[in-house]
């Protein structure tokens, strides 16, 4: 080690924060090149953000006729003052109140949620690396089932010390979680002498944009009861699921299942995907454990919600028919979006995981491998951000199991560019046979050049190598935004 | 098997200490001038209120900034999705000058050198993460923060060695404590990381000499540690002088752009200059890049919001208000403290001399039955609960002397700190001690005064050993 490198702590100087993955290039592709409708249409359409930018127009529309909502505006402005001082971990009482109602109205008002227990935290970021500090010491593990969204990798572990173990999912049965994975992925650990403190999933889930079954639910619930270890749910896209479609929160399940040790139950949420607010930096953490509420408060001083913004959104989840109305829209507008995409896919014959929520798809490219290996799907994904031009996210990222799946945003752009998106996937594959196997031999070459280093590193475990969507969106400013005329 | 971690089960939080106690205190039976006059004032807090009527105005002023607009177009959309852990350039920017006017621009800072943080809190623990493996220690002169306890100890299992300080200098950090302090951890096994100071000092009041500060960038020369001051109060410099940061010492003793100086990392905030604490705001500046790159991954866990993020950057990047919002609040500070200060005399209690903060270090040893941290704790209960106030016994802000209290003074009006004031004066009054104060309050204020001025003379002209003031 050289002598700087001595100095810092072995977080600062190592790579355990995950960011240094060959994953980047999709990402440096569209920073160098982004697409924008008028001024340049032949850049890469991001695809690979896992953003709500569906209903914005909602909010604005709030905002204007609700000035008092800011503390800066003259409507608002003698509450500055007790809001800019205002530093309690508790967080604002109303804005606990309206996040808990909130929550109950986006799964469809069939649980209940006590204010007392809503604990604030810097985005869900923040929220699961504070319930791993609470839950387990360093060196203890968490199940996780595959494919999992990327950064966990970094967030469960990377200050904490905490173990990911993989609870392998596979596309024979839709990516389903089941009993006997849990158990037989439980056994191998113990047996190992790792310590499994508990199994924390998203659901809906990130990339497959399923929701889990109540089987299912009732399945895992029983599981961890069972061996007395931790659940925590990240429910961060539940207003996401699709009109028509039934989201079953965990908080519902618990209600039902009377014999279950509630200590072990923990729920995570935030704003940033139902309500397309990833820059406000809301997170909660939900706990039925009072000790757990209890210290995660405490922690919370690390994070805390800026109380401009505690404050705006309290006003603005107070009011009930904007809530209710957005919901309602969010559901809706998800759902085209998907039908919109999904469909074009299927004209050309190519298939997604059939999903019921989320703000992406999982669209299955397995017959456009070379082969079934992940050296094919990097190279496809490399023709697919260069030729292509559309920055998507491959399934490796995610530590699926299975080679060829890649996961696509739909709800980050406008319309228009989605269409834009849709054809070119649809000229590419659409290109003749020949075509497309001179794209795939010419690509094999171009890999072999470029990723000697990079094959080699996918001969060791997946575990350090993640795609992390939350790092690099907006610098990824475009070079039109307004932000940026300083 | 243990279900929760060892974090959650321990109390390594340090909220079982006095410090929170009181607070709590008050907030079961909080004073209001008007509904509960009674009630417990709060004394225990080190906000900013004195200057809100200038943001206020200056937001009445700057509709755009206000209603999240530029030039007359809304800018939300960009805003709401704007979750960048490099932070906005223009905010960072803005941050960097305000920065440098404090110190007034005597030394420059690179916007790109600023990570930002869910308010100081964050900073100090993610700096902590990023420079101590858990065990390592950093020294800290006592007294210090209660709250560092948690943000530098708890999640990160750093531990804290204190440098011992005492009122015989002013509880000025002298060569000989450094070194005490040094071999006092590697007594103990631990490996020491570097050194953290709050400059101006929180609770003293007071901004380190230059004496100091040379001291100290020789000693992590020498030692070959990280120096982290915690500027959190610069802009609260109400005294005749300067505010000297550890900056300015790099440039004075030319060691910019040298080893050394990537050692170097200056915590700030807005919470208390600004008066904003609820909008957590707060940075790093380091002149390493690596601890750049890695705490701005781990700023990931505490955001600024995108909101306040703009919101700020309109403010701050505007020279006008920037220039008379540091000049006013000094003036306000200055005008209350020296309230603050002459209300104490006349009951008879002194402070350590301050020229920053929004807070006097309290010399109460003469009220103590006897010399000891149990009669600081008798004194404290009596003060909350008879007297209804709520301030900061020394002994949690771990200071080695008895006797010592950390009273706020820009956390209520006017009004109400007179009324404090009051209370204090007839508590003592009531006491033994206070009688004999009173009888002879003319000769002991003088007295009084005369130490006070050589504690100011000492901070000047230095030597390492000071008689003992008593």
């Amino acid at each position: 080690m050289s002598p700087d490198k001595n100095l810092l702590s072995k977080l600062a100087a190592g790579d355990k924060h995950g960011e240094d993955s060959p994953y980047f290039d999709g990402w440096k592709a569209y920073d160098n090149n982004p697409f924008h409708l008028d001024h340049n249409p032949q850049g890469v359409i991001q695809m690979g953000l896992a953003e709500n930018q569906l209903c914005s127009d909602l909010i604005k529309e709030w905002i204007k006729a609700n000035p008092q909502a800011s503390i800066c505006t003259a409507e608002g402005i003698e509450s500055f003052s007790d809001i800019a001082i205002f530093q309690d971990y508790h967080g604002l009482k109303q804005f606990r109140q309206a996040i808990a109602t909130f929550m109950e109205r986006a799964r469809g008002g069939n649980v209940k949620f006590e204010a007392e227990r809503v604990v604030l935290s810097g985005g869900a970021t923040g929220a699961n690396e504070t319930l791993m500090f609470c839950l387990a010491d360093p060196g203890d593990a968490f199940l996780v089932p595959t494919p999992y969204y990327a950064a966990f990798d970094r967030d469960l572990r990377w200050r904490t010390g905490v173990r990911i173990i993989p609870v392998e999912c596979n596309s024979s049965n839709n990516f389903k979680v089941t009993k006997q994975a849990l158990e037989s992925t439980y056994l191998k650990a113990q047996e190992t002498g790792i310590k499994i403190k508990g199994l924390i999933l998203a659901n809906p889930s990130n990339p497959l944009g399923t929701t889990l079954d109540r089987d299912t639910l009732e399945t895992i619930v029983s599981f961890i009861n069972d061996k007395q270890i931790h659940l925590v749910c990240d429910e961060i896209y539940a207003a996401t699921v699709f009109a028509g479609a039934r989201f079953i929160s965990i908080a519902e399940i618990i209600q039902d299942m009377d014999h279950v040790n509630r200590d072990l139950i923990h729920i995570v949420y935030s704003l940033s995907k139902d309500m397309g607010l990833p820059g406000f930096r809301v997170g909660v953490v939900y706990s039925y454990n009072n000790d757990v509420v209890s210290s995660a408060r405490r922690m919370s001083s690390f994070g805390l919600v800026s109380s401009q913004t505690q404050s705006f959104l309290a006003a603005m989840l107070s009011d009930q028919s904007f809530v209710d109305n957005f919901l309602v829209e969010v559901s809706k507008r998800v759902a085209k979006r998907h039908h919109m995409f999904t469909k074009g896919l299927e004209e050309i014959g190519i298939s997604c995981l059939r999903s019921n929520a989320g703000l992406f798809v999982l669209m299955d490219l397995r017959k456009m491998l070379k082969d079934q290996s992940f050296e094919s799907e990097m190279a496809l994904w490399q023709v697919i951000i260069h030729k292509v031009k559309i920055n998507v996210s491959p399934g490796s990222s995610f530590h699926c199991s299975e080679p060829g799946w890649f996961r696509v945003c739909f709800a980050n752009m406008d319309e228009d560019t989605l269409q834009i998106g849709l054809q070119r996937i649809k000229d590419f594959v659409l290109g003749d046979g020949d075509n497309k196997n001179n794209i795939c031999n010419r690509n094999k070459e171009k890999e072999n050049k470029k990723r000697k280093s990079f094959q080699k590193n996918l001969k060791l475990s997946f575990s350090s190598m993640i795609y992390e969507e939350h790092v690099r969106s907006p610098s990824l400013i475009s070079p039109h935004s307004p932000l940026l005329l300083a | 098997m243990k279900q929760l971690s060892t974090k959650v089960t321990s109390n390594g939080h340090g909220q079982d200490s006095s410090y929170f106690l009181g607070w709590e205190e008050y907030e079961k039976n909080p004073y209001d001038e008007i509904k509960n006059p009674n009630g417990m004032i709060q004394m225990g807090l080190a906000e900013n209120q004195l200057c809100f009527d200038l943001i206020e105005s200056w937001l009445a002023k700057n509709p755009d900034a206000a209603s999240l607009k530029r030039n007359g177009q809304s800018i939300f959309r960009e805003l709401a999705l704007f979750q960048d852990y490099h932070g906005m350039p223009e905010f960072k920017k803005a941050m960097a000058e305000f920065m440098e006017e404090i110190r007034g621009n005597r030394v420059t800072f690179d916007p790109k050198k600023i990570v930002l943080a869910a308010g100081s809190t964050s900073a100090n623990e993610t700096l902590m993460f990023c420079l101590a493996e858990p065990g390592d220690a950093f020294l800290l002169p006592t007294p210090y923060y209660p709250g560092f306890d948690r943000d530098l100890k708890w999640r990160t299992g750093a531990e804290i060695v204190p440098i011992h300080c005492s009122s015989s200098n002013g509880f000025q950090i002298t060569e000989s404590a450094l070194q005490q302090a040094y071999q006092q951890a590697q007594k103990l096994d631990l490996k020491v990381k570097g050194v953290l100071v709050t400059n101006p000092s929180n609770p003293l009041g007071t901004a380190l000499t230059r004496r100091e500060l040379n001291l100290l960038v020789d000693f992590i020369t020498s030692k070959n540690i990280h120096l982290i001051s915690d500027e959190i109060y610069s802009g609260t410099m109400f005294g005749f002088e300067q505010f000297i940061s550890v900056m300015d010492v790099l440039k004075d003793k030319k060691l910019e752009n040298t080893e050394v100086s990537k050692r170097v990392h200056v915590v700030y905030s807005l919470s208390k200059d600004l008066g904003l604490p609820g909008f957590r705001v707060g940075a790093i500046y380091s002149n390493d890049e690596m601890i750049v790159s890695a705490a701005t991954k781990m700023s990931s866990f505490g955001l600024v919001s995108s909101q306040t993020q703009y919101l700020l950057s309109a403010l701050l990047s505007d020279k006008k208000f920037t220039s008379q919002y540091l000049e006013e609040n000094q003036k306000r500070l200055k005008s209350r403290q020296k309230r603050l200060v002459s209300g104490l005399e006349s009951a008879g209690i002194t402070c350590l001399r301050s020229n920053a903060g929004l807070f006097c270090w309290v010399d109460m040893r003469h009220l103590l039955d006897t010399n000891t941290f149990e009669a600081e704790l008798d004194l404290w209960k009596k003060i909350v609960y008879n007297v209804k106030l709520n301030i900061s016994p020394g002994s949690s802000c771990h200071c080695t002397e008895p006797g010592w209290f950390r009273v706020c003074f820009a956390n209520m009006s006017e009004d109400t700190l007179d009324l404090a004031l009051k209370r204090l004066k007839t508590f003592v009054e009531s006491t033994d001690c206070g009688r004999m104060i009173s009888r002879s309050s003319h000769e002991r204020l003088k007295s009084l005064r005369k130490k006070t001025v050589s504690n100011w003379v000492f901070r000047v002209s230095w030597t390492d050993r000071v008689p003992d003031e008593r």
